[in-house]
């Protein structure tokens, strides 16, 4: 048992890979939250006028909220004063006013995988990169022009595209919904904004990768993704954070409107910094993501792999409005020492014959906390409302929790909606098994992990996937027993 | 806090002499401090997690009468209760509105040492006995369980002495029976010393074409390698509105099972928490709900597994006609170093009108590693191609949904161990599918 403990540290002690920080000249504004904020923020990205009322309508709205607390979550008080909302990492050309992406900032992107440089993206996924408050680079942005697809950073989308975003921004998720949405509403930077037009198949995957690296400062970005009737497209997501002592906030919002006959899949990676093994540190990541399923026979696909952040909060949503539309969850939430993880979905059925299913594998180890929540409500008027929700948790050592709490709301009676939950640990008898092929007990222990999120990680794109199944063995190297 | 607390706030304070001068010293002593978390607290709202779906405060808005001045009700329970149990050899008492009723004909002798009778009275004739556990589990329960303990004047105590066995079903039947709006605050104590054995049937009546409204607080105490079983069947009307809470305390190896069947009520909230405080106790709590008009039922379950070895499980299933609402809550919550727990849990629910709504919410809370726990939760109807294969053989469409629901329903009877109590149950589901419950020939209470 105490060699089997040993390895089940050895494993969740394993460093965290990308907590280097970058040495790049940043904009930072001043730390602290007004309504001098709100105009500073949406003046340096020399937005209209409705974008100005729009964050100032949310920040009002804000003013007037207390933080939730019904979450299964231990947040120690966030002063919202002494945070910065936004850091610009690009430096101003004195010429022609463009920015000119610091080498030093294209270093950072390489070291952390991501090639901003298209002759060196030969897998061949299109990738906004977002660093702080701005968006780095966007590649392959021509190409997919030729398509009529509009792949950019919000900021430039506000700007190029004001009819699209003012029609559809805020439309999935309302200032209102919450807290933390009124807060992203109000301060938010950037952000991808994609637009699928018509009966186009997008033909590469789509990429945003997200990265803090100033100090003290939050990151509030929003995506808003549209497909439009006919369309579909496969959007990734990933994330990283400089390992800092102090915690960071990541209040983010990603709004998806899918039409007609679209088809939109959005995978996630999140690997923010968790904090070291004391619980110090770590980036809390309090995100509002959902989708519309607008047009009949739509659907909306979330995938995610969870393995960063000292807290996440979130719940990706599909509104299954369209008739026949589907929505789908598959998640792989994994916490380690302190780590704190209350996330899952909901699934509202609105419109007739209506699916939607539910994969939720948890894993926690150490001293974490992982909580699955999720909503699978059907309305009156949703006919033939099909919902299959499986949530299980494995546990690793006894210092750790998973909970479980599902909500039904159930308004029709032609609706067939099943839900199961187990939480077990990895067996002696399967443990034993392998040692007897000559697996180590550890080798052992991340088949067994792999294999039991291999249900979510399936459905993620390739190679993603293999980074996914990476990332699973490393945050849980020596956390088994 | 805001809504109606207040009046009764007010109501306390004004009466405390009144409520004081019927009751003995021990249930007095408990009033000031329930007053002060009542008040701090208020009723729940819909703000509350564990009440969101059953909005209490508005139930206590009726403007209820409240019998604190102890006027004896002028019937004979005996004689207008005949709703009993064909082949049940039973002890029987009664709780008449909010009191104990010492209607005669139904006691048999009981072992030696065993105590059965009014709260009010043991607790002034045995207040050491009843000192160590009157309001013990009460004391840190919900703010209508602080209500309760504010207002209880009666009820009833179950005592049993160490190593005795109580053979014949002790049936507590509580009857409703006024002509105004009535608030009645009900209380049972229920002791088992280390490896007695009881069995406990209560039958909740009402006749009430009035509006009436009843907090119920039971607290059970299983002592080590103790059994304990517990039927509750709820028979109110429409205008009947039930907070009851069922508080229970599991020593080692000690056996609950609890069965809890909601056949007709108006509106209804049943909470029961289970502590298991001793390794190898076992828990198995149960429940039928059967609604249609406007019935609200809530059943919320808590199992706190303290310790390690012990077992749990669960099952409840609903059966949801007209405009009816079913609530569904259970949360098993295993803390740290409770190893090798085994806990499982099942919430069945069928929905048979686009008007019935259906909340369910199974709840995992797991604090320790090597446990095998499951929930499954589903939501449905009944299986057409059941209904077709029926039809196809002769069986009206009618009568093979009939056959279903009673097959589905049947599941949780079948946990029950007292064979004249099941069959009894049988029949009385039945006819409530056929919607011939309340016709009872000679009962005053049916019609």
């Amino acid at each position: 048992m105490k060699k089997k403990n040993n390895i089940l540290k050895k494993i969740a002690n394993k460093a965290y890979e990308f907590g280097f920080v970058s040495k790049i000249k940043t904009d930072i504004i001043e730390s602290g939250l007004s309504e001098e904020t709100v105009r500073l923020i949406s003046q340096k990205k020399n937005e209209p006028e409705w974008m100005l009322e729009f964050r100032l309508q949310a920040y009002r709205h804000w003013l007037t909220l207390e933080m939730p607390q019904w979450a299964h979550l231990d947040i120690p008080p966030i002063d919202y004063q002494a945070i910065s909302y936004y850091a610009d990492p690009l430096k101003k050309n004195k010429d022609n006013k463009n920015k000119e992406i610091d080498p030093e900032l294209m270093k950072t992107f390489e070291k952390l995988g991501i090639p901003l440089e298209e002759r060196l993206a030969l897998s061949g996924t299109a990738v906004d990169a977002v660093m702080d408050s701005v968006s780095v680079k966007t590649t392959f942005k021509e190409e997919l022009k030729e398509k009529g697809i509009i792949f950019s950073s919000m900021g430039e989308a506000i700007q190029e595209h004001p009819e699209l975003v003012r029609q559809y921004l805020g439309t999935v998720v309302n200032y209102r919904d919450n807290f933390f949405a009124a807060l992203n509403t109000a301060v938010f930077s950037d952000g991808s904004f994609v637009y699928i037009p018509k009966g186009v198949r997008c033909p590469r995957e789509l990429s945003t990768y997200f990265r803090i690296n100033a100090a003290n400062t939050g990151q509030f970005e929003r995506t808003l993704i549209i497909a439009d009737d006919d369309s579909y497209v496969s959007y990734l997501e990933g994330c990283t954070a400089p390992m800092r002592d102090e915690n960071q906030l990541h209040a983010a919002i990603v709004e998806i409107v899918v039409n007609e006959n679209a088809e939109v899949k959005y995978s996630t990676v999140q690997n923010w910094y968790p904090g070291d093994a004391e619980g110090k540190g770590g980036v809390y990541n309090f995100v509002t993501k959902r989708g519309d399923c607008r047009g009949n026979n739509s659907k909306l696909s979330w995938t995610q792999v969870e393995t960063g952040s000292a807290i996440t909060w979130k719940y990706p949503s599909c509104i299954l409005r369209g008739d026949n539309s589907q929505g789908e969850f598959y998640s792989v939430a994994l916490t380690n020492n302190y780590q704190q993880a209350d996330t899952g979905t909901k699934m509202i059925h609105l419109g007739k014959n209506t699916k939607s299913t539910i994969i939720s594998k948890g894993i926690s180890a150490g001293k974490s906390q992982n909580s699955y929540r999720g909503l699978v409500r059907v309305s009156k008027n949703a006919d033939n409302a099909r919902n299959y929700s499986q949530c299980d948790s494995l546990l690793l050592g006894d210092k750790c929790g998973a909970h479980t709490f599902p909500y039904m709301d159930i308004h029709n009676n032609s609706a067939i909606v099943e839900h199961e939950a187990t939480t077990s640990k990895i067996s002696e008898d399967q443990l034993f098994y392998c040692n007897q092929r000559g697996i180590g007990t550890e080798e052992a222990i991340g088949l067994i992990v792999n294999g039991y999120a291999r249900e979510v990680l399936n459905k993620l794109p390739m190679e993603f996937a293999v980074e996914a199944q990476k990332l699973l063995s490393v945050s849980l190297e020596g956390a088994v027993g | 806090m805001m809504g109606n607390e207040q009046e009764y706030i007010e109501l306390f304070g004004q009466n405390r002499e009144i409520i004081d001068s019927a009751c003995a010293a021990l249930l007095n002593s408990k009033r000031q401090d329930a007053f002060e978390r009542f008040k701090a607290t208020g009723f729940p709202t819909r703000k509350d997690e564990a009440w969101r779906n059953t909005p209490i405060a508005k139930q206590f808005g009726i403007d209820y009468g409240m019998n604190l001045k102890r006027a004896e009700a002028d019937v004979n329970a005996a004689t207008i209760f005949h709703c009993d149990v064909p082949n049940l050899k039973s002890h029987r008492v009664y709780i008449v509105n909010d009191s104990y009723s010492q209607a005669e004909g139904y006691s048999r002798e009981l072992p030696q040492g065993v105590i059965l009778g009014s709260l009010n009275a043991i607790a002034a004739s045995h207040p050491t006995l009843l000192e160590k556990y009157y309001n013990r589990l009460a004391a840190n329960g919900d703010s209508i369980a602080q209500f309760n303990t504010m207002f209880a004047q009666d009820g009833v105590v179950l005592y049993v002495p160490r190593n005795t066995v109580v053979e014949e079903t002790i049936q507590i039947v509580s009857l409703i029976q006024a002509n105004v709006e009535m608030l009645l605050n009900r209380r049972i104590l229920v002791i088992l010393e280390e490896n007695s054995k009881a069995n406990i049937l209560l039958c909740d009546h009402s006749s009430q074409e009035k509006q009436s409204l009843s907090t119920l607080v039971t607290e059970v105490f299983v002592g080590t390698g103790a059994s304990l079983n517990i039927y509750d069947i709820e028979e109110t009307a429409n205008s009947n509105t039930r907070v009851a809470t069922m508080l229970v305390d599991q020593a080692a190896d000690s056996h609950f099972n609890h069965c809890c069947v909601t056949l007709t009520n108006g509106f209804t909230r049943n909470s029961i928490s289970v502590a298991l405080n001793g390794r190898g106790a076992d828990t198995s709590i149960n429940g039928l709900a059967i609604g249609d008009k406007t019935q609200h039922i809530d059943n919320h379950t808590l199992v706190d597994h303290n310790v390690a070895d012990c077992t749990s499980s669960e099952l409840y299933k609903y059966i949801l006609d007209e405009s009816s609402t079913g609530v569904f809550a259970g949360k098993m919550h295993i803390h740290p170093g409770a190893q090798r727990t085994v806990s499982q849990q099942t919430n069945r629910n069928l929905c048979l009108t686009t008007c019935a709504h259906m909340y369910a919410q199974p709840q995992l809370e797991i604090y320790a590693d090597d446990v095998k726990c499951s929930h499954g939760s589903t939501v449905g109807q009944l299986d057409e191609s059941a209904l077709f294969y029926m039809q196809q053989r002769g069986i009206p469409a009618d009568e093979a949904r009939h056959l279903l629901m009673y097959a589905f329903a049947g599941e949780v009877i079948e946990n029950i161990d007292i064979v004249p109590l099941k069959e009894r149950l049988h029949i009385l589901i039945e006819k409530r599918f056929r919607g011939e419950l309340g016709k009872c020939k000679g009962c005053n209470l049916c019609k």
